[in-house]
């Protein structure tokens, strides 16, 4: 469940990341080092959440026809496919996989 | 505003391709926002939560994201910790594109008591623009060299982006309460494969390409084994190669 406060919660820090920067704009410079360690948590974090999110359903295995849906979306993402054609391509083979009783 | 939208006007003919790459950037997201709103209520969320979190976060992937953990079973903090990480990088955007939020333009004016109602409009555009920053309107900003070419560019795709992000996934709501079985339709992929076709473009250096696996690992290793969201939180663990002397096969000698 996702209670409003939750919502709200996330919007007041996003919101806050959002308008310390230009709040802080010539006064502060953000260490190089800094920055890569945001940028590397925040693709960390994508890369696990993707793994769990393909792989997993509450404590189990997802199944096979989400991961080889993602795994498809992955290989197109990778060759700079257009983000609707990774997207659809996840939910097609994914969706034609348990057309064909693969699941 | 008016002003605004009267240079608008005029930097649009100056920059003919940006109302065309917008409106293509726009459709790619219009349809991760039918999936999003698809996906969380066929996943069994009220209507509202997209929709509100859509309007006051204004960040796709970190909505994504929190909605990702909840649906696993996550906990809310979870899902808003995770959400937040992902929303770090709007902090240096800021720092970017500071410049084209905060209206200071031209116009200038006499400071004083006669200006009330200028400061109050330009507070009120400032606030505006803030929760505009986005991976898009920041990437368009950034790509021109003149002030004004870059406002336009910001606001321009700030502000389309925001309308069509609302827009499609209150659609995709609907679309998803209306079906049955969701499933079928393999929305449950689009989670995942949004969130990847985000991450592989930063996975430039070797390092990070080891953290990242090495926290997925970690995340889908715990999964059977702690309550959800946690794993998720487990994997920043990952960031833990950088520091451990793991230099990639290509350094001799070692920092060690």
């Amino acid at each position: 469940m996702m209670p409003m406060t939750a919502i709200v919660a996330l919007a007041a820090l996003t919101y806050a990341f959002r308008f310390t920067g230009p709040l802080l704009r010539g006064r502060v410079t953000v260490p190089a080092a800094a920055e890569r360690l945001f940028a590397d948590a925040a693709t960390v974090l994508l890369i696990a959440l993707a793994a769990t999110a393909a792989l997993t359903a509450g404590h189990g295995f997802a199944g096979w026809a989400r991961p080889a849906g993602v795994l498809v979306a992955g290989v197109l993402a990778a060759r700079r496919a257009p983000f609707p054609v990774v997207v659809l391509a996840a939910a097609g083979v994914t969706a034609l996989l348990r057309l064909a009783g693969v699941h | 505003m008016w002003t605004l939208w009267r240079t608008s006007r005029a930097a649009w003919r100056r920059d003919a391709a940006l109302l065309r790459d917008v409106g293509l950037v726009g459709l790619a997201d219009g349809i991760v926002g039918l999936s999003f709103g698809a996906a969380a209520v066929a996943g069994g969320l009220p209507w509202w939560v997209p929709v509100a979190m859509s309007l006051l976060v204004f960040a796709g992937g970190s909505q994504i994201a929190a909605v990702g953990v909840v649906l696993a079973g996550g906990s809310p903090l979870a899902a808003v910790a995770a959400g937040a990480v992902l929303n770090t990088r709007l902090f240096p955007y800021g720092l970017a594109v500071a410049d084209v939020v905060t209206s200071d333009g031209a116009a200038g004016g006499v400071p004083g008591r006669r200006n009330i109602g200028v400061a109050v409009r330009r507070w009120l555009v400032r606030l505006i623009g803030t929760h505009l920053i986005t991976d898009e309107s920041v990437a368009f900003a950034l790509r021109r060299d003149d002030r004004s070419l870059r406002r336009t560019a910001f606001w321009t795709c700030g502000v389309a982006l925001f309308v069509i992000w609302n827009a499609c996934v209150l659609l995709g709501v609907v679309l998803g309460s209306a079906l049955h079985d969701t499933n079928a339709l393999g929305l449950d992929s689009t989670f995942p494969a949004v969130m990847l076709a985000l991450a592989l473009p930063t996975l430039t250096s070797r390092s990070i390409k080891v953290a990242a696996g090495a926290g997925a690992v970690i995340a889908v290793a715990l999964t059977p084994l702690l309550p959800a969201g946690l794993p998720l939180l487990a994997a920043l663990g990952g960031l833990g190669t950088r520091w451990s002397g793991w230099r990639g096969p290509q350094t001799v000698g070692g920092s060690r």
